[in-house]
Protein backbone atom coordinates (compact mmCIF):
# COMPACT_ATOMS: atom_id res chain seq x y z
CA UNK A 1 0.00 0.00 0.00
CA UNK A 2 2.83 2.39 1.23
CA UNK A 3 4.91 1.34 -2.13
CA UNK A 4 2.01 1.94 -4.41
CA UNK A 5 1.38 5.38 -2.87
CA UNK A 6 4.65 6.51 -3.23
CA UNK A 7 5.33 4.80 -6.60
CA UNK A 8 1.89 7.40 -7.81
CA UNK A 9 3.46 10.04 -5.75
CA UNK A 10 6.87 9.97 -7.72
CA UNK A 11 5.30 9.59 -11.05
CA UNK A 12 3.22 12.49 -10.19
CA UNK A 13 6.90 14.10 -9.48
CA UNK A 14 8.65 13.37 -12.94
CA UNK A 15 5.35 14.14 -14.57
CA UNK A 16 4.90 17.41 -13.29
CA UNK A 17 8.22 17.59 -13.74
CA UNK A 18 8.26 17.24 -17.59
CA UNK A 19 5.34 19.64 -17.47
CA UNK A 20 7.10 22.57 -15.51
CA UNK A 21 9.95 23.05 -17.93
CA UNK A 22 7.95 22.33 -21.21
CA UNK A 23 4.71 24.45 -20.78
CA UNK A 24 4.70 27.27 -23.27
CA UNK A 25 2.14 29.59 -20.57
CA UNK A 26 4.31 29.73 -17.42
CA UNK A 27 0.80 29.83 -15.35
CA UNK A 28 0.47 26.09 -16.48
CA UNK A 29 4.09 25.78 -15.02
CA UNK A 30 3.28 27.16 -11.88
CA UNK A 31 0.46 24.74 -10.85
CA UNK A 32 2.79 21.58 -12.26
CA UNK A 33 5.33 23.02 -9.79
CA UNK A 34 2.63 23.00 -7.25
CA UNK A 35 1.66 19.82 -7.92
CA UNK A 36 5.11 18.65 -8.31
CA UNK A 37 5.59 20.04 -4.38
CA UNK A 38 2.20 18.24 -3.40
CA UNK A 39 3.53 14.52 -4.73
CA UNK A 40 7.31 15.48 -3.00
CA UNK A 41 5.80 16.26 0.07
CA UNK A 42 4.01 12.37 -0.10
CA UNK A 43 7.31 11.33 -0.69
CA UNK A 44 8.77 13.30 2.25
CA UNK A 45 6.14 11.92 4.69
CA UNK A 46 6.84 8.03 3.72
CA UNK A 47 10.45 8.55 4.43
CA UNK A 48 9.46 9.37 7.62
CA UNK A 49 9.85 13.54 7.49
CA UNK A 50 6.77 14.29 8.86
CA UNK A 51 7.58 17.81 9.25
CA UNK A 52 9.70 18.49 6.41
CA UNK A 53 6.62 17.41 4.39
CA UNK A 54 4.68 19.74 5.89
CA UNK A 55 7.46 22.61 5.72
CA UNK A 56 7.87 21.72 1.99
CA UNK A 57 4.06 22.39 1.65
CA UNK A 58 3.54 25.24 3.39
CA UNK A 59 6.69 27.25 2.39
CA UNK A 60 7.22 25.74 -0.83
CA UNK A 61 3.22 25.34 -2.21
CA UNK A 62 1.82 27.42 -0.42
CA UNK A 63 4.08 30.60 0.05
CA UNK A 64 6.98 30.65 -2.29
CA UNK A 65 4.63 29.46 -5.12
CA UNK A 66 1.94 32.24 -4.56
CA UNK A 67 4.84 34.72 -5.19
CA UNK A 68 5.56 32.93 -8.38
CA UNK A 69 1.87 33.27 -9.19
CA UNK A 70 1.90 36.82 -8.01
CA UNK A 71 4.42 38.12 -10.65
CA UNK A 72 3.56 35.71 -13.41
CA UNK A 73 0.01 37.34 -12.92
CA UNK A 74 1.35 40.80 -12.56
CA UNK A 75 3.67 40.11 -15.56
CA UNK A 76 1.87 38.09 -17.62
CA UNK A 77 -1.72 40.10 -17.58
CA UNK A 78 -4.55 39.96 -20.36
CA UNK A 79 -0.97 38.61 -22.81
CA UNK A 80 -0.44 35.88 -25.20
CA UNK A 81 2.16 34.01 -23.83
CA UNK A 82 5.51 34.97 -24.66
CA UNK A 83 7.19 33.88 -27.52
CA UNK A 84 10.64 32.71 -27.25
CA UNK A 85 13.16 33.18 -29.34
CA UNK A 86 13.42 29.66 -30.89
CA UNK A 87 15.65 30.67 -33.81
CA UNK A 88 18.52 32.49 -32.77
CA UNK A 89 21.27 31.08 -30.79
CA UNK A 90 20.18 27.80 -31.58
CA UNK A 91 23.11 25.83 -32.30
CA UNK A 92 24.63 27.01 -28.52
CA UNK A 93 21.63 26.13 -26.67
CA UNK A 94 21.16 22.38 -28.31
CA UNK A 95 25.17 22.00 -27.52
CA UNK A 96 24.79 22.99 -24.17
CA UNK A 97 21.01 20.74 -23.44
CA UNK A 98 22.73 18.47 -24.93
CA UNK A 99 26.35 18.63 -22.47
CA UNK A 100 23.83 18.50 -20.16
CA UNK A 101 21.65 15.58 -20.72
CA UNK A 102 24.70 13.89 -21.13
CA UNK A 103 26.20 14.70 -17.86
CA UNK A 104 23.03 13.90 -16.00
CA UNK A 105 22.89 10.73 -17.76
CA UNK A 106 26.05 9.48 -16.74
CA UNK A 107 24.87 10.48 -12.91
CA UNK A 108 21.96 8.37 -13.35
CA UNK A 109 23.99 5.43 -14.30
CA UNK A 110 26.21 6.13 -11.90
CA UNK A 111 23.16 5.43 -9.07
CA UNK A 112 21.96 2.48 -11.04
CA UNK A 113 25.49 1.16 -11.10
CA UNK A 114 25.98 1.28 -7.13
CA UNK A 115 22.38 0.01 -6.91
CA UNK A 116 23.71 -2.76 -4.99
CA UNK A 117 25.17 -0.64 -2.04
CA UNK A 118 22.12 0.63 -1.01
CA UNK A 119 19.66 -1.67 -1.65
CA UNK A 120 19.38 -3.24 1.92
CA UNK A 121 16.30 -2.33 3.45
CA UNK A 122 16.50 0.73 5.54
CA UNK A 123 16.80 0.01 9.31
CA UNK A 124 13.69 -0.04 11.42
CA UNK A 125 12.45 3.96 11.49
CA UNK A 126 9.64 3.49 13.47
CA UNK A 127 11.06 6.25 16.12
CA UNK A 128 12.46 8.13 13.79
CA UNK A 129 12.10 11.79 12.61
CA UNK A 130 9.46 13.02 14.94
CA UNK A 131 9.48 16.47 15.23
CA UNK A 132 10.73 16.45 19.08
CA UNK A 133 13.82 14.74 17.66
CA UNK A 134 14.07 17.67 15.32
CA UNK A 135 13.54 20.84 17.03
CA UNK A 136 15.86 19.13 19.94
CA UNK A 137 18.27 18.91 17.48
CA UNK A 138 17.48 22.18 15.69
CA UNK A 139 17.90 23.72 18.84
CA UNK A 140 21.25 22.48 20.33
CA UNK A 141 23.38 20.69 17.94
CA UNK A 142 22.42 22.84 15.16
CA UNK A 143 21.59 25.98 16.61
CA UNK A 144 24.19 28.27 14.45
CA UNK A 145 22.95 27.48 11.09
CA UNK A 146 19.54 28.21 12.87
CA UNK A 147 20.83 31.37 14.11
CA UNK A 148 22.31 32.26 10.08
CA UNK A 149 19.27 30.87 8.59
CA UNK A 150 17.59 34.12 10.24
CA UNK A 151 20.43 36.27 9.27
CA UNK A 152 20.03 35.14 5.89
CA UNK A 153 16.06 35.71 5.56
CA UNK A 154 16.50 39.45 7.51
CA UNK A 155 19.37 40.20 4.42
CA UNK A 156 16.75 38.96 2.09
CA UNK A 157 14.20 41.39 3.45
CA UNK A 158 16.62 44.09 3.51
CA UNK A 159 17.50 43.51 -0.01
CA UNK A 160 13.79 43.46 -1.31
CA UNK A 161 13.10 46.49 0.39
CA UNK A 162 15.88 48.28 -0.58
CA UNK A 163 15.21 46.87 -4.39
CA UNK A 164 11.43 47.44 -4.63
CA UNK A 165 11.83 51.46 -2.82
CA UNK A 166 10.24 53.59 -4.93
CA UNK A 167 12.47 56.01 -6.81
CA UNK A 168 12.11 59.42 -7.29
CA UNK B 1 8.71 -4.41 2.71
CA UNK B 2 9.89 -0.41 2.24
CA UNK B 3 11.01 0.93 -1.07
CA UNK B 4 14.64 1.03 -0.64
CA UNK B 5 16.55 4.26 -0.89
CA UNK B 6 18.13 3.75 -4.16
CA UNK B 7 14.62 3.85 -5.72
CA UNK B 8 14.22 7.41 -4.27
CA UNK B 9 17.79 8.45 -5.21
CA UNK B 10 16.58 8.00 -8.87
CA UNK B 11 13.62 9.93 -8.69
CA UNK B 12 15.87 12.45 -7.39
CA UNK B 13 18.74 12.13 -9.97
CA UNK B 14 15.59 12.50 -12.79
CA UNK B 15 14.13 15.07 -11.17
CA UNK B 16 17.62 17.14 -10.87
CA UNK B 17 18.33 16.10 -14.76
CA UNK B 18 14.66 17.84 -15.61
CA UNK B 19 15.97 20.72 -13.53
CA UNK B 20 19.07 21.65 -15.09
CA UNK B 21 17.45 20.74 -18.71
CA UNK B 22 14.69 23.15 -17.83
CA UNK B 23 17.27 25.73 -17.39
CA UNK B 24 19.55 25.08 -20.06
CA UNK B 25 16.71 24.96 -22.73
CA UNK B 26 14.24 27.75 -21.68
CA UNK B 27 14.62 31.56 -22.36
CA UNK B 28 11.68 32.58 -19.56
CA UNK B 29 13.27 33.42 -16.56
CA UNK B 30 10.34 32.83 -14.67
CA UNK B 31 10.75 29.22 -15.80
CA UNK B 32 14.30 29.07 -15.61
CA UNK B 33 13.54 30.12 -11.94
CA UNK B 34 10.99 27.26 -11.27
CA UNK B 35 13.61 25.05 -13.03
CA UNK B 36 15.95 26.25 -10.38
CA UNK B 37 13.26 25.35 -7.45
CA UNK B 38 13.15 21.72 -9.22
CA UNK B 39 16.93 21.07 -9.15
CA UNK B 40 16.22 22.50 -5.16
CA UNK B 41 13.48 20.32 -4.59
CA UNK B 42 15.41 16.99 -6.02
CA UNK B 43 18.39 17.50 -3.94
CA UNK B 44 15.91 17.43 -0.64
CA UNK B 45 15.01 14.58 -1.78
CA UNK B 46 17.77 13.34 -1.65
CA UNK B 47 18.94 14.41 1.47
CA UNK B 48 15.24 13.09 3.14
CA UNK B 49 16.11 9.49 1.52
CA UNK B 50 19.74 9.50 2.55
CA UNK B 51 18.24 10.78 6.13
CA UNK B 52 16.07 8.03 7.34
CA UNK B 53 18.88 5.43 5.49
CA UNK B 54 21.60 6.27 8.08
CA UNK B 55 18.70 7.52 10.91
CA UNK B 56 20.33 10.98 10.71
CA UNK B 57 18.52 13.66 11.49
CA UNK B 58 20.91 16.34 10.42
CA UNK B 59 19.22 15.60 6.86
CA UNK B 60 15.90 16.98 8.17
CA UNK B 61 17.89 20.01 9.42
CA UNK B 62 19.84 20.09 6.09
CA UNK B 63 16.20 20.16 4.30
CA UNK B 64 14.75 23.00 6.37
CA UNK B 65 17.87 25.15 5.97
CA UNK B 66 17.46 24.85 2.39
CA UNK B 67 13.95 25.69 2.67
CA UNK B 68 14.42 28.99 3.95
CA UNK B 69 17.51 29.94 1.55
CA UNK B 70 15.20 29.26 -1.15
CA UNK B 71 12.47 31.32 0.27
CA UNK B 72 14.62 34.07 0.57
CA UNK B 73 16.46 33.82 -2.56
CA UNK B 74 12.97 33.62 -4.51
CA UNK B 75 12.14 36.69 -2.85
CA UNK B 76 14.93 38.38 -4.36
CA UNK B 77 14.81 36.68 -7.44
CA UNK B 78 11.16 37.52 -8.19
CA UNK B 79 11.78 41.35 -7.54
CA UNK B 80 14.80 41.79 -9.68
CA UNK B 81 12.67 40.40 -12.66
CA UNK B 82 10.13 41.78 -11.99
CA UNK B 83 12.40 45.20 -12.32
CA UNK B 84 13.96 44.21 -15.11
CA UNK B 85 10.66 43.31 -16.99
CA UNK B 86 8.23 46.34 -15.86
CA UNK B 87 8.88 48.33 -19.06
CA UNK B 88 9.41 45.19 -21.46
CA UNK B 89 7.09 43.40 -23.32
CA UNK B 90 9.30 40.70 -24.03
CA UNK B 91 10.68 37.91 -21.28
CA UNK B 92 13.79 36.40 -22.80
CA UNK B 93 16.64 36.66 -21.10
CA UNK B 94 18.78 36.43 -24.41
CA UNK B 95 17.54 39.86 -25.02
CA UNK B 96 19.33 41.08 -21.56
CA UNK B 97 22.76 41.95 -23.79
CA UNK B 98 23.06 46.06 -22.92
CA UNK B 99 26.49 45.42 -20.55
CA UNK B 100 27.70 43.01 -23.77
CA UNK B 101 30.95 44.65 -24.47
CA UNK C 1 -8.80 -3.96 8.01
CA UNK C 2 -12.11 -3.49 6.20
CA UNK C 3 -14.61 -2.13 9.11
CA UNK C 4 -12.04 0.88 10.11
CA UNK C 5 -11.71 1.05 6.21
CA UNK C 6 -15.69 1.50 6.02
CA UNK C 7 -15.92 3.65 9.42
CA UNK C 8 -12.93 6.56 8.12
CA UNK C 9 -14.89 6.80 4.38
CA UNK C 10 -18.66 6.94 6.63
CA UNK C 11 -16.89 9.96 8.73
CA UNK C 12 -15.49 11.40 5.47
CA UNK C 13 -18.82 11.00 3.68
CA UNK C 14 -21.09 12.69 6.95
CA UNK C 15 -18.79 15.44 7.56
CA UNK C 16 -18.87 16.49 4.07
CA UNK C 17 -22.41 15.95 3.21
CA UNK C 18 -23.18 18.10 6.67
CA UNK C 19 -20.40 21.05 5.66
CA UNK C 20 -22.42 21.44 2.39
CA UNK C 21 -25.92 21.57 4.49
CA UNK C 22 -24.22 23.72 6.85
CA UNK C 23 -22.87 25.98 4.17
CA UNK C 24 -26.56 25.70 2.37
CA UNK C 25 -28.31 27.11 6.18
CA UNK C 26 -25.15 29.36 6.85
CA UNK C 27 -26.58 31.48 3.80
CA UNK C 28 -30.03 31.84 4.73
CA UNK C 29 -28.96 32.54 8.39
CA UNK C 30 -26.44 35.19 7.49
CA UNK C 31 -29.51 36.83 5.19
CA UNK C 32 -31.73 36.41 7.61
CA UNK C 33 -30.09 37.71 10.37
CA UNK C 34 -28.62 41.07 8.22
CA UNK C 35 -32.03 41.36 7.08
CA UNK C 36 -33.11 41.36 11.07
CA UNK C 37 -30.06 43.56 11.09
CA UNK C 38 -31.39 46.17 8.72
CA UNK C 39 -34.92 46.49 9.81
CA UNK C 40 -36.28 44.14 6.58
CA UNK C 41 -37.66 40.77 6.98
CA UNK C 42 -34.74 38.47 5.01
CA UNK C 43 -35.52 35.67 2.30
CA UNK C 44 -39.32 34.22 4.12
CA UNK C 45 -40.68 33.32 0.48
CA UNK C 46 -39.67 29.71 0.21
CA UNK C 47 -41.45 27.44 2.69
CA UNK C 48 -42.49 28.50 5.80
CA UNK C 49 -39.82 31.62 7.42
CA UNK C 50 -37.82 30.82 4.32
CA UNK C 51 -36.61 27.50 5.30
CA UNK C 52 -36.66 25.69 2.07
CA UNK C 53 -34.66 29.21 0.27
CA UNK C 54 -31.40 26.83 0.27
CA UNK C 55 -32.88 24.61 -1.91
CA UNK C 56 -34.44 27.30 -4.24
CA UNK C 57 -30.72 28.58 -4.61
CA UNK C 58 -28.91 25.61 -4.60
CA UNK C 59 -31.28 24.10 -7.93
CA UNK C 60 -31.58 28.07 -9.73
CA UNK C 61 -27.39 27.25 -9.47
CA UNK C 62 -27.09 23.66 -11.02
CA UNK C 63 -30.10 24.81 -14.01
CA UNK C 64 -28.09 27.77 -14.82
CA UNK C 65 -26.20 28.32 -18.11
CA UNK C 66 -22.48 27.55 -17.58
CA UNK C 67 -20.34 30.76 -19.65
CA UNK C 68 -17.11 30.07 -19.95
CA UNK C 69 -15.96 33.52 -21.63
CA UNK C 70 -14.21 33.44 -24.99
CA UNK C 71 -10.46 33.66 -25.01
CA UNK C 72 -9.59 32.27 -21.43
CA UNK C 73 -7.61 29.48 -20.22
CA UNK C 74 -10.30 27.14 -20.14
CA UNK C 75 -7.98 24.58 -17.91
CA UNK C 76 -7.43 27.08 -15.18
CA UNK C 77 -10.86 28.39 -15.64
CA UNK C 78 -11.94 25.14 -14.82
CA UNK C 79 -9.56 23.98 -11.87
CA UNK C 80 -9.76 27.33 -10.17
CA UNK C 81 -12.94 27.13 -8.37
CA UNK C 82 -12.51 23.07 -7.66
CA UNK C 83 -9.14 23.85 -5.63
CA UNK C 84 -10.86 26.51 -4.15
CA UNK C 85 -13.37 24.02 -2.40
CA UNK C 86 -10.94 21.13 -2.31
CA UNK C 87 -8.96 23.25 -0.08
CA UNK C 88 -12.01 24.32 2.37
CA UNK C 89 -13.10 20.43 2.45
CA UNK C 90 -9.81 18.89 3.34
CA UNK C 91 -8.96 21.22 6.21
CA UNK C 92 -11.67 20.18 8.13
CA UNK C 93 -10.47 16.18 8.09
CA UNK C 94 -8.41 16.62 11.39
CA UNK C 95 -10.57 18.94 13.39
CA UNK C 96 -11.80 16.57 15.86
CA UNK C 97 -15.63 17.50 16.70
CA UNK C 98 -16.78 15.46 19.66
CA UNK C 99 -15.30 13.13 22.50
CA UNK C 100 -14.89 9.77 21.29
CA UNK C 101 -17.94 7.81 20.95
CA UNK C 102 -17.83 4.09 20.96
CA UNK C 103 -19.51 2.12 17.85
CA UNK C 104 -19.61 -1.81 16.77
CA UNK C 105 -17.89 -2.30 19.56
CA UNK C 106 -14.77 -0.52 18.97
CA UNK C 107 -13.59 3.18 20.19
CA UNK C 108 -14.10 5.81 17.12
CA UNK C 109 -12.39 9.26 18.05
CA UNK C 110 -15.00 12.27 15.98
CA UNK C 111 -12.50 13.38 13.82
CA UNK C 112 -11.66 11.97 10.11
CA UNK C 113 -8.20 11.78 10.62
CA UNK C 114 -5.88 12.64 13.63
CA UNK C 115 -1.92 12.72 12.38
CA UNK C 116 0.71 14.04 14.49
CA UNK C 117 1.00 17.19 13.56
CA UNK C 118 -2.92 18.06 12.20
CA UNK C 119 -2.43 21.51 13.13
CA UNK C 120 0.50 22.14 10.82
CA UNK C 121 -1.69 20.43 8.69
CA UNK C 122 -4.32 22.50 8.54
CA UNK C 123 -2.28 25.55 7.86
CA UNK C 124 -0.38 23.68 4.59
CA UNK C 125 -3.96 22.66 3.14
CA UNK C 126 -5.46 26.47 4.20
CA UNK C 127 -2.28 27.55 2.71
CA UNK C 128 -3.08 26.31 -0.73
CA UNK C 129 -6.59 27.59 -0.84
CA UNK C 130 -5.58 30.85 -1.86
CA UNK C 131 -4.67 29.00 -5.26
CA UNK C 132 -8.43 28.86 -6.52
CA UNK C 133 -9.00 32.50 -5.79
CA UNK C 134 -6.09 33.79 -7.60
CA UNK C 135 -6.41 31.08 -10.40
CA UNK C 136 -9.79 32.05 -11.33
CA UNK C 137 -8.87 36.02 -11.30
CA UNK C 138 -6.03 35.08 -13.53
CA UNK C 139 -8.21 32.99 -16.00
CA UNK C 140 -11.10 35.23 -16.01
CA UNK C 141 -8.78 37.75 -18.43
CA UNK C 142 -10.98 40.51 -17.03
CA UNK C 143 -9.48 43.48 -15.01
CA UNK C 144 -11.38 43.03 -11.98
CA UNK C 145 -10.93 39.14 -12.05
CA UNK C 146 -7.29 39.86 -12.21
CA UNK C 147 -7.03 43.27 -9.47
CA UNK C 148 -9.06 40.68 -6.86
CA UNK C 149 -6.59 37.55 -7.39
CA UNK C 150 -3.74 39.86 -6.74
CA UNK C 151 -5.73 41.72 -3.60
CA UNK C 152 -6.49 38.29 -2.39
CA UNK C 153 -2.79 36.63 -3.10
CA UNK C 154 -1.30 39.61 -1.19
CA UNK C 155 -3.66 39.61 2.16
CA UNK C 156 -4.34 36.21 2.34
CA UNK C 157 0.33 35.57 2.55
CA UNK C 158 0.15 38.74 4.62
CA UNK C 159 -2.39 37.60 7.28
CA UNK C 160 -1.32 34.10 7.15
CA UNK C 161 1.72 34.85 8.72
CA UNK C 162 0.17 36.68 11.69
CA UNK C 163 -2.29 33.77 12.33
CA UNK C 164 0.72 31.41 12.02
CA UNK C 165 2.06 33.00 15.01
CA UNK C 166 -1.15 33.96 17.28
CA UNK C 167 -1.52 30.03 17.41
CA UNK C 168 2.97 29.29 18.88
CA UNK C 169 0.80 30.53 22.35
CA UNK C 170 -1.06 27.84 22.45
CA UNK C 171 1.14 25.15 21.00
CA UNK C 172 3.36 26.20 23.84
CA UNK C 173 0.68 25.78 26.14
CA UNK C 174 -0.38 22.84 24.61
CA UNK C 175 2.88 20.99 24.52
CA UNK C 176 1.66 19.49 21.20
CA UNK C 177 1.23 20.40 17.59
CA UNK C 178 -1.46 17.72 17.68
CA UNK C 179 -5.19 18.94 18.12
CA UNK C 180 -6.95 15.87 20.20
CA UNK C 181 -3.85 16.58 22.58
CA UNK C 182 -4.62 20.75 22.84
CA UNK C 183 -8.41 19.84 23.19
CA UNK C 184 -7.02 17.57 26.15
CA UNK C 185 -4.83 19.93 27.02
CA UNK C 186 -8.06 22.21 27.82
CA UNK C 187 -10.48 20.07 30.31
CA UNK C 188 -9.93 22.28 32.79
CA UNK C 189 -9.35 25.76 31.63
CA UNK C 190 -9.71 26.96 28.01
CA UNK C 191 -7.01 28.78 26.34
CA UNK C 192 -9.30 31.68 25.84
CA UNK C 193 -8.11 33.32 28.88
CA UNK C 194 -4.32 32.79 29.22
CA UNK C 195 -4.16 33.05 25.16
CA UNK C 196 -6.51 36.27 25.02
CA UNK C 197 -4.01 38.44 22.83
CA UNK C 198 -3.34 35.13 20.28
CA UNK C 199 -7.40 34.21 20.21
CA UNK C 200 -8.30 38.36 18.89
CA UNK C 201 -5.09 38.10 16.78
CA UNK C 202 -6.21 34.79 15.24
CA UNK C 203 -10.15 35.86 14.87
CA UNK C 204 -9.17 38.94 13.36
CA UNK C 205 -6.81 37.29 10.80
CA UNK C 206 -9.51 34.32 10.28
CA UNK C 207 -11.85 36.99 8.96
CA UNK C 208 -9.25 38.07 6.64
CA UNK C 209 -8.16 35.01 5.19
CA UNK C 210 -11.85 33.88 4.46
CA UNK C 211 -12.24 37.05 2.77
CA UNK C 212 -15.33 38.49 4.56
CA UNK C 213 -15.97 41.83 5.56
CA UNK C 214 -14.74 44.20 6.82
CA UNK C 215 -11.72 42.65 4.98
CA UNK C 216 -13.04 41.44 1.55
CA UNK C 217 -10.80 43.53 -0.32
CA UNK C 218 -10.70 40.67 -2.86
CA UNK C 219 -14.56 40.95 -4.26
CA UNK C 220 -15.38 44.56 -3.21
CA UNK C 221 -18.53 44.83 -4.99
CA UNK C 222 -18.70 48.73 -4.89
CA UNK C 223 -14.84 48.69 -6.88
CA UNK C 224 -14.33 45.29 -8.03
CA UNK C 225 -18.17 43.80 -9.38
CA UNK C 226 -17.51 40.80 -7.84
CA UNK C 227 -13.96 40.40 -7.82
CA UNK C 228 -12.36 37.61 -8.41
CA UNK C 229 -15.81 35.55 -9.37
CA UNK C 230 -16.53 38.69 -11.56
CA UNK C 231 -17.18 36.15 -14.77
CA UNK C 232 -18.14 32.74 -12.92
CA UNK C 233 -21.66 31.68 -13.71
CA UNK C 234 -23.68 28.48 -12.42
CA UNK C 235 -22.51 25.82 -10.20
CA UNK C 236 -18.67 27.09 -11.15
CA UNK C 237 -19.22 30.22 -8.93
CA UNK C 238 -21.40 28.39 -6.63
CA UNK C 239 -18.28 26.29 -5.61
CA UNK C 240 -16.49 29.59 -4.58
CA UNK C 241 -19.21 30.82 -2.76
CA UNK C 242 -18.97 26.87 -0.85
CA UNK C 243 -15.65 27.72 -0.38
CA UNK C 244 -15.60 30.75 1.44
CA UNK C 245 -18.74 29.65 3.26
CA UNK C 246 -17.01 26.52 4.34
CA UNK C 247 -14.10 28.31 5.19
CA UNK C 248 -15.66 30.49 7.42
CA UNK C 249 -16.90 26.98 9.24
CA UNK C 250 -13.63 25.84 9.55
CA UNK C 251 -11.89 28.94 10.87
CA UNK C 252 -14.45 29.00 13.63
CA UNK C 253 -14.07 25.19 13.98
CA UNK C 254 -10.63 25.81 14.95
CA UNK C 255 -10.80 28.77 16.92
CA UNK C 256 -12.95 26.61 19.20
CA UNK C 257 -10.51 23.85 19.22
CA UNK C 258 -7.35 25.93 19.71
CA UNK C 259 -9.02 28.64 22.08
CA UNK C 260 -12.73 27.40 23.59
CA UNK C 261 -11.62 24.09 24.51
CA UNK C 262 -12.92 21.58 21.62
CA UNK C 263 -16.01 19.92 22.40
CA UNK C 264 -15.33 19.99 26.25
CA UNK C 265 -18.29 21.86 28.13
CA UNK C 266 -20.71 20.66 31.12
CA UNK C 267 -21.96 17.19 30.52
CA UNK C 268 -25.69 17.69 30.27
CA UNK C 269 -25.57 18.16 26.37
CA UNK C 270 -23.10 15.65 24.08
CA UNK C 271 -19.65 16.55 23.63
CA UNK C 272 -20.78 17.68 19.87
CA UNK C 273 -23.28 19.52 20.79
CA UNK C 274 -20.90 21.63 23.13
CA UNK C 275 -18.74 21.38 19.41
CA UNK C 276 -22.05 23.21 17.31
CA UNK C 277 -22.81 25.65 20.16
CA UNK C 278 -19.61 27.58 20.00
CA UNK C 279 -18.72 27.47 16.31
CA UNK C 280 -22.30 28.72 15.90
CA UNK C 281 -21.26 31.53 17.92
CA UNK C 282 -18.60 32.08 16.06
CA UNK C 283 -20.49 32.13 12.87
CA UNK C 284 -22.63 34.53 13.95
CA UNK C 285 -19.94 36.99 15.35
CA UNK C 286 -18.45 37.16 11.22
CA UNK C 287 -22.08 37.90 10.42
CA UNK C 288 -22.55 40.30 12.84
CA UNK C 289 -19.43 42.25 11.78
CA UNK C 290 -20.27 41.96 8.21
CA UNK C 291 -23.55 44.10 9.12
CA UNK C 292 -22.22 46.48 11.19
CA UNK C 293 -18.36 47.44 10.18
CA UNK C 294 -17.84 49.29 6.70
CA UNK C 295 -14.92 47.89 4.30
CA UNK C 296 -11.06 49.48 5.04
CA UNK C 297 -8.82 50.90 2.47
CA UNK C 298 -6.43 48.54 1.59
CA UNK C 299 -3.24 50.09 2.54
CA UNK C 300 -4.69 50.07 5.83
CA UNK C 301 -5.45 46.53 5.45
CA UNK C 302 -1.60 45.69 4.66
CA UNK C 303 -0.40 47.67 7.32
CA UNK C 304 -2.87 47.00 9.90
CA UNK C 305 -1.41 42.86 9.59
CA UNK C 306 2.68 43.88 9.12
CA UNK C 307 2.51 46.43 11.56
CA UNK C 308 0.23 45.44 14.19
CA UNK C 309 -0.91 42.17 14.04
CA UNK C 310 2.14 40.18 13.50
CA UNK C 311 4.62 42.21 15.87
CA UNK C 312 1.86 41.50 18.48
CA UNK C 313 1.24 37.94 17.92
CA UNK C 314 5.20 37.59 18.28
CA UNK C 315 5.06 39.10 21.27
CA UNK C 316 2.26 36.90 22.49
CA UNK C 317 4.47 33.92 21.06
CA UNK C 318 8.02 35.37 23.32
CA UNK C 319 5.69 36.05 26.27
CA UNK C 320 4.43 32.80 26.44
CA UNK C 321 7.81 31.04 25.91
CA UNK C 322 9.10 33.14 28.65
CA UNK C 323 6.13 32.65 31.02
CA UNK C 324 6.29 28.95 30.60
CA UNK C 325 10.34 28.47 30.97
CA UNK C 326 10.49 31.54 33.90
CA UNK C 327 7.07 30.85 35.80
CA UNK C 328 5.51 27.80 35.06
CA UNK C 329 7.05 24.33 36.26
Amino acid sequence: MANLIAILAAALCLVMGVVVISARNPMHGVIALVANFLGLGVLFLLLHGEFVALIEVIVYAGAVMVLFLFVVTLLMAGTEPPKEGAGKNLPGQLLWAIVVIGALTALIGFVLAVRTVLTQPPPSTQAFGSITDFGRSLLTTYMLPFELTALVLLAAVIGVVFLARERS
Amino acid sequence: MTLPTVDFLLVSAVLFAIGALGVVIRKNPLVMFMAIELMWNAVNLTLVAFARQFLAIAGHIFVFVVVVVAAAEVAIGLIVIVLVFRNRSEADVDSLNTMKG
Amino acid sequence: MALTIGIDIGKALVVIIFLQAAFGYLTLIERKLLGRFQLRPGPNRAGPFGVLQPLADGVKLLFKEEIIPAGVDRFVFIIAPMLSLLGALMAFAVIPFGAPVTMFGRVVPLQVAGPGLSLLYVFAVASLGVYGIVLGGWASQNKYGLLGGLRASAQIISYELAMGMSVIGVLIAAGSANLNQIVGAQAKEWFVFPQIVGFIVYFICAIAETNRAPFDLPEAEQELVAGYHTEYTGMKFAMFFMAEYINMITVSALATTLFLGGWHGPAFLPSYLWFLIKVAVFLFVFVWLRATLPRIRYDRLMAFGWKVLLPVALLNAIGTAAWVALVHP
